[in-house]
């Protein structure tokens, strides 16, 4: 590969670090309280609220089953709106934001049901209030289980990163179309792909260090 | 060991020897009352609970249940499951709402509460579970703390607390380790510290050593009596085993389909039950069981060359040996001893004697043991 390769290479993985990076950060923030509301505000729940949880339940479901490709060119408008424009890196991070926030929120809502509701009933025995046992319970036993959860959202998201490539949003998949299929550069698509594999390893095996590490349920040799 | 004599007359107070002395129809209403404190800390006044059913008819899980807990007592609540046990204990602490009655617990109107309130309240009410009920990713110390934590108590005073609660269940090296790291036992010995954290005056235990082997079972229920006594706490405790009432409640309330069938002192409870649930519920219960080669000739009806089986309850410090061979001497009855145990129960010994007495003799000898104040019960006749 010629250094210019090389170059090409380590920008467009930067770019897609960035994007991922900016985007699962987003997505967490929005989709950790909207995951945690979700598996608490069913009926008979801590923060009880049948209605709005059926409703928001639904908007999730809609923005996940819309195929990501279709998500977005449907919010172009909304993409310019915050991003000014709907081209380029830094576009790309609000659609990939828009659709990892309800799949995030999906991942952390089954983490949190995945607690004990012995631990929950202990809790209000000795007088925590319903944030009180989000904040001191349920997140904290669940964290294992939404480490893995961001994990799998990452991983996602970087697929999808190289997805938004294709629509011109920059990063690995950008330069794996540009040069690897329109210019005909196979070692640059075998560059792209190895890139990718790696990435997404490391960042697995990162993720399941951590979860394995926080998780105190299983006795450690 | 126990030192029998002087748990004997340890236990010999006037009262309560009067009350075992006494023939049956003394044991009133009146007479349990006066060994009972007037304050209850813990009152249920005709609560009832009936929830939705999910698919179809409404479930009644309570009805009607009226329950004092004296200040510093332990009551035992008994019931096969289903029987209402979990929501009795979950509406003194107003985890669940009564459908109507009055829950008060040191004199606040639990069922009355608002959110806020009732939050406030529970702090002085600790609860422990059988599933012990604790946080995985806190260490046994860390989980004794969050009650404190989420009252507001400072760092500092947090830290001492929860030494001293961890000493007083005997785990103060234990406290770093993960309840992934602990027995059983352990576990619920965390679950005790972190009930006692904010000083309740009532500890809820609902089932509590049912997952223990029974030596654990001992020495958890050991150190619930040790925090009782010393603590002055108040214990309400509900379970499917007789085996706990006994070795640790003063107390007994039998509960059956959401009523309570029986209730008043342990002693008496055991050893006079009346209601076929606490019957069948002592029925396991050691010396009260026949023999498999008795059980298995018994009859309910006499035939020519049977004897009569007759149950002896013994309460209180008689001497077994002396009514036998007084009935030999007197009336010169002989009798076959086919079972018996002498027993502990609430502090206070009891024995069960199961004999074989001649048919012709069965009258004379049951005139002559209820003379001596003891309960006899005919079980039936073998040949
Ligand atoms: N949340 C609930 N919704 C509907 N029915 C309930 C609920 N909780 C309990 N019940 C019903 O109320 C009755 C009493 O239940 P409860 O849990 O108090 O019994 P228990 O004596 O504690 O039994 P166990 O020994 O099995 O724990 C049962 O018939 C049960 O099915
Ligand atoms: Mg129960």
């Amino acid at each position: 590969m010629s250094p210019e390769m090389i170059r090409l290479l380590a920008g467009a993985t930067g770019e897609t670090l960035l994007m991922v990076a900016i985007s699962a950060g987003l997505g967490t923030l929005f989709g950790l309280p909207l995951g945690v509301f979700l598996a608490t505000s069913g009926k008979g729940e801590l923060f009880a609220a049948p209605w709005a949880n059926r409703v928001l339940g639904v908007v999730v479901n809609a923005t996940r089953s819309t195929p990501f490709i279709i998500l977005v060119v449907a919010i172009i408008p909304f993409t310019r709106l915050i991003a000014g424009t709907s081209i380029g890196t830094n576009a790309a991070i609000v659609p990939l934001t828009v659709a990892s926030t309800p799949f995030i929120a999906r991942l952390i809502e089954g983490a949190i049901r995945e607690v004990d509701q012995g631990l929950i009933e202990a809790a209000r025995a000795f007088g925590a209030s319903p944030l009180q046992i989000v904040l001191k319970v349920l997140i904290p036993e669940a964290l294992p289980g939404i480490v893995l959860g961001l994990t799998l959202a990452v991983v996602s998201l970087i697929g999808f990163s190289a997805m938004v490539g294709a629509v011109g949003g920059g990063g690995l998949g950008d330069l794996g179309i540009r040069y690897g299929y329109q210019r005909f550069m196979p070692e640059m698509m075998l560059a792209v792909v190895v890139v990718l594999i790696v990435l997404v390893q490391a960042l697995q095996s990162l993720g399941d260090i951590l979860a394995r590490h926080l998780n105190k349920r299983i006795r450690h040799a | 060991m126990v030192d029998i004599e002087n748990e004997l007359r340890h236990c010999c107070t006037a009262e309560s020897d009067a009350l075992m002395n006494a023939p049956l129809g003394y044991l009133n209403d009146t007479a349990l009352q006066r060994l009972v404190p007037a304050e209850a800390i813990v009152r249920l006044e005709s609560v009832s609970k009936v929830y939705p059913g999910r698919h179809g008819a409404p479930v009644s899980a309570l009805d009607g249940i009226d329950l004092a807990v004296p200040q510093g007592s332990v009551l035992g609540v008994i019931g096969r499951s289903g029987a209402g046990k979990s929501t009795l204990i979950r509406l003194v602490n107003g985890l669940e709402k009564p459908t109507s009655g009055r829950v008060i617990v040191d004199g606040a109107d639990i069922s009355a509460l608002p959110e806020r309130a009732l939050r406030h309240a529970r702090r002085s009410i600790g609860m422990i579970f059988q599933h012990f009920n604790l946080l995985s990713s806190r260490t046994a110390a860390e989980n004794v703390a969050l009650p404190l934590e989420v009252a507001g108590y400072d760092k500092a005073a947090i830290t001492a607390r929860v030494d001293e609660l961890l000493s007083l269940v005997g785990l103060a090296d234990k406290r770093n380790r993960y309840p992934s790291e602990l027995s059983g036992g352990q576990k619920q010995r965390v679950g005790i510290a972190r009930a006692l954290a904010t000083k309740p005056k009532v500890l809820l235990s609902d089932e509590a050593t049912s997952a223990l082997d029974p030596e654990t079972t001992r020495s958890i229920l050991d150190l619930l009596s040790r925090i009782n006594a010393e603590l002055g706490l108040t214990v309400l405790l509900i379970t499917h085993e007789m085996a706990v009432i006994r070795s640790i409640a003063k107390e007994v309330a039998v509960i059956d389909a959401g009523r309570i069938v029986e209730k008043g002192d342990v002693f008496d409870v055991f050893t006079r039950p009346q209601h076929p649930v606490t019957r069948s519920f002592l029925a396991d219960e050691t010396g009260r069981a026949l023999p498999p080669y008795v059980a298995d000739r018994l009859r309910p009806e006499a035939a020519p060359g049977t004897q009569a089986v007759v149950r002896i309850g013994f309460r209180g410090p008689h001497a077994t040996d002396p009514v036998l061979a007084r009935l030999a001497r007197d009336l010169n009855i002989e009798t076959n001893i086919l079972a018996g145990s002498v027993d502990e129960i609430a502090g206070r010994p009891c024995g069960t004697l199961v004999i074989g007495v001649p048919e012709a003799s069965l009258e004379k000898t049951l005139t002559f043991l209820k003379h001596y104040g003891l309960d006899t019960e005919v079980l039936g006749h073998v040949a």
